[in-house]
């Protein structure tokens, strides 16, 4: 993956730079040497490194400002950072870049339970969002699989999603308002508490745009009280065909689970293998899991049984109890660490109708052994985001370009049959380059046209998202 | 008038003109100032292109009319989960709402609340711009991240910034079994702090409505459960339990006439045909009576727990007034042309963000012909 050479302009005035950001924060806020900027590197797509010219850690929306007016002034590119957990790149660093870290903002602002929103400062991370609220039985629905360490500021960067969003949603459907500092120093207010935006819904666009719009600061979120409880059923096919077209008689059905994951053989075996969870070895797993009282999973499991019993199931597991839960989840949440101990792999998240799982599986099938590479798939099936994991070996020269090469067909082949690049990861710089296969010259140039109303000069997060190719007048001006 | 029938001759018509063009679906809901030019049609761009109930997705040209979507999704047990509004009764129009004209201007009903707007279920956009290009973004799946999300900067945007050709959803199935419980006789916060109740619990309460003046004359709260059968009888127990304290109220179990009851507060039945203005408010639910103490003689119906506050002013009031130290935003959805003038049908916005809607205008719409001056 290419990125775009350093400015050596920028790089010789280092000195100045940092001397005005410490003017304006605190000394320990100011990161830049060398040894210590490494920690800045890279995100969670670790094939791709390069330290930052320096790395700040402002602790509130006045001191984000002031960084951005000094950076805007200097025509330093800046590089806005959550938790680095990005799978795409989206945090990747050039060596000309200021890293703004938002780890230090991680306050409660306000919590409204008459009103169902919680104010957060954005480098709070997802999971400890749930944890203010959940002594009062409310939680935060997007949950990404990072949500431990993952912050809301990179959530909202990434529209990020989660098992769950099937019934609540992915980030841009609970994020009702945000604080956002634009590059020149501005702060600007969209949405608040209440619901739908007064003009165009720039809340809408901010979310998703991967921080190259502004830096948001500050984000009220919607919480939602707990159901009473959940549970999962573990139905297990002889054929991804049949499991696709259970998928779809349950959502035909009109029940709405709250959660419908899929694993494949190749990935069921590793995670047995690993977490040893009593998976059975089929070719297709579901598990499938609903919420309400205790009555109302029972009729809904009963339902979703009685649609995948039609199926001729090779194995059908109705959850009675927590602990039989937690087992038939502890497999599917264990699958990345399960593929990982196998291997270096690349996790994709391209998105497809969901009629179209069935030839998608078996196209990868038949291109894992084309490329010969193995892919395991897990995914959030009743949305259709698919995440094929393909392993190859780090050490091994040429293998990451294999993987990544075998990794670009697969997108395609997920835009070709009426789906996208990415469901919830992001474009970043890992699919940069893809985008063209997905969206017209003039597509992309309108996409374009919207950050340069934000950032004419195209110094936030700058070489993400587009084509360099495309992209490189503007990165240049 | 134009009526182009394809994208393609749309664009050319865009192309084609440096005159200013009025938008529209099916012109029933004429929300802003009357705009001077020709207007463009795209009601003969018209019929549902997909209908994929086993993944949830629809997808139809922009003139189709929401009642042919509705048809089609009723037929497989499915339906538009945000509700939209018919405004034809409230603004005193006819003809044919088209979905493009949803999406145009966001319209989404009661169960907003629980399902999102309609830019929620909105999976993607094929439109053309002021340049005349034609332009996608988004697709049929539910989830995409891939770029920006001009989805939702489109839905809203009133054919300002470009003239829709086709939308895709994600739907939802039915409901099998639905039902009201009715609280009388509460006071606007009583009425608020029991909705409020209501959508902190587990209940998965899909409508929640306030009238300060019900059919026969006194306060009416009206909570809607929806689901299975079993499940809603279940959670209506548990709701009419947890709401002991704000009476006993009644359920009503019929589909028609909770159907009715609640098609009123979507379109707004109870303003249609009476005279005065109409203003749109969104605040956060607990600032609505203060929203409605402050608008001294209107008459109010609060929708969305009472977040949404409709209200029916002497004319030429400026609401607006009333939302002083509330965050919120007031549209005025029906006056006369002068009051419109005067007061302005969309909320005014602080400086900067102002200035960005400036800044995509002039890139979506450099010539300033889709609508110019509707939304600033």
């Amino acid at each position: 993956m290419e990125m775009p050479a350093p400015d050596q302009k920028i790089l010789s005035r280092k000195d100045a730079v940092v001397r005005r950001l410490q003017a304006v924060l605190p000394q320990d806020a100011v990161i830049h040497d060398p040894a210590e900027t490494r920690a800045y590197e890279c995100d969670a797509l670790t094939a791709y490194r390069c330290p930052p010219l320096a790395a700040v850690l402002p602790a509130s929306t006045e001191e984000v400002a002031a960084v951005l007016r000094i950076c805007h002034e200097e025509g330093v590119p800046v590089v806005p950072r959550g938790a680095g957990t990005s799978l795409a790149g989206g945090a990747l660093p050039t060596a000309d870049c200021v890293i703004l870290g938002v780890a230090r903002m991680t306050e409660v602002l306000e919590t409204d339970y008459a009103n169902r929103f919680i104010r957060v400062q954005t480098g709070r991370t997802n999971l400890s969002v749930s944890g203010a609220v959940e002594e009062e039985g409310f939680f935060y629905a997007p949950d990404p699989s990072s949500q431990l360490a993952c912050a809301i500021a990179g959530n909202v960067a990434m529209n990020s999603g989660g098992a769950h969003c099937l019934k609540y949603g992915v980030t841009t459907n609970n994020l009702l308002g945000v604080t956002m500092v634009l590059m020149d120093g501005t702060v600007v207010e969209l949405g608040g508490a209440h619901l739908d935006a007064a003009g165009y819904d720039l809340l809408g666009l901010v979310c998703g745009s991967e921080g190259q719009l502004g830096v948001v600061t500050e984000a009220t979120l919607r919480i939602l009280r707990k159901p009473e409880g959940a549970r999962p059923v573990l139905i297990g096919f002889d054929s991804n065909e049949v499991a696709g077209h259970c998928v779809s008689d349950i959502i035909k059905a009109g029940v709405l689970p709250v959660a419908i994951e899929f694993m494949d053989r190749p990935c069921i075996r590793a995670t047995e293998a690993f977490a040893h969870a009593g998976y059975p070895d089929c070719e297709a797993l579901l598990i499938v899991e609903v919420e309400g009282s205790e009555a109302e999973i029972d009729a809904q499991l009963g339902m979703i049984s009685q649609i995948a019993r039609k199926h001729d199931p090779v194995e059908l597991r109705e959850s009675g109890s927590e602990e039989e839960s937690a087992r038939i989840w502890l497999g599917r949440k264990s699958a990345f660490g399960a593929m990982g101990q196998i291997n270096d792999y690349m996790c994709l998240d391209g998105t497809i109708p969901v009629s179209a799982l069935p030839m998608v599986l078996r196209r990868i099938g038949e291109m894992s052994r084309e490329f010969g590479l193995d892919v395991g798939n897990v995914f959030h099936a009743g949305d259709g985001n698919m995440h094929p994991l393909i392993l190859y070996d780090a050490n091994k020269p040429g293998d990451l370009e294999l993987c990544e090469r075998f990794g670009a067909e697969i997108l395609k082949l997920c835009v070709e049959v009426g789906g996208c690049l990415t469901g919830e990861h992001g474009v970043g710089i890992e699919k940069r380059d893809l985008m063209v296969h997905q969206y017209g010259a003039e597509d992309l140039e309108i996409q374009m046209a919207v950050k340069d109303v934000f950032d004419p000069h195209w110094l936030l997060n700058p070489a993400k998202v587009f084509p360099l190719q495309a992209s490189q007048g503007r990165r240049a001006a | 008038m134009m009526t182009p029938k394809s994208e393609q001759e749309l664009a050319e018509a865009i192309a084609g003109t440096d005159a200013p063009l009025t938008v529209r679906g099916g012109g029933t809901r004429p929300i802003g100032r009357a705009l001077p030019g020709q207007t463009l049609s795209v009601a003969e761009m018209s019929g549902i292109t997909l209908h994929e109930p086993g993944a949830l997705t629809l997808v139809a040209q922009a003139g189709t009319p929401v009642a042919e979507i509705e048809a089609a999704l009723a037929a497989e047990g499915q339906r538009l989960a945000f509700e939209p509004m018919d405004h034809r009764g409230l603004l005193g129009t006819t003809g044919t709402p088209t979905i493009g004209g949803v999406v145009a201007a966001n319209v989404s009903g009661p169960r907003r609340i629980q399902v999102g707007a309609c830019r929620d279920s909105l999976l993607g956009v094929r439109f053309v711009d002021g340049a005349g290009r034609v332009l996608r973004n988004g697709g049929r799946v539910m989830k995409n991240v891939t770029g920006y999300d001009l989805v939702k900067l489109i839905a809203g945007s009133y054919g300002t910034l470009g003239v829709l050709t086709e939308v895709s959803f994600k739907v939802l199935p039915a409901a099998e079994a639905v039902g009201t419980l009715r609280l009388h006789g509460l006071d606007d916060r009583r009425a608020v702090a029991a909705m409020s109740a209501a959508l902190g619990s587990p209940c998965e309460v899909s409508g929640a409505a306030h009238l300060p003046r019900g059919a026969d004359g006194r306060p009416v709260t009206m909570l809607r459960l929806e689901g299975f059968a079993d499940s809603v009888a279940y959670r209506m127990g548990r709701m009419q339990t947890l709401l002991g304290s704000f009476g006993d109220g009644e359920i009503d179990r019929d589909a028609e006439s909770v159907a009715a009851a609640w098609r009123a507060i979507r379109d707004v039945e109870a303003f249609a045909g009476q005279p005065g203005d109409v203003w749109r408010v969104s605040v956060k639910p607990s600032d609505g009576p203060a929203v409605a103490e402050a608008l001294d003689g209107a008459e109010v119906i609060y929708d969305w727990g009472g977040g949404l506050v409709w209200a029916l002013t002497p004319e030429g009031t400026d609401a607006r007034a009333a939302l002083a130290g509330i965050g919120g935003h007031a549209t005025l959805v029906r006056a006369s042309e002068d009051t419109r003038a005067r007061l302005a049908v969309f909320h005014p916005e602080p400086a900067p963000v102002a200035a960005l809607a400036a800044g995509l205008r002039a890139k979506f719409d450099p010539r300033g012909v889709l609508n110019p001056g509707l939304m600033g």
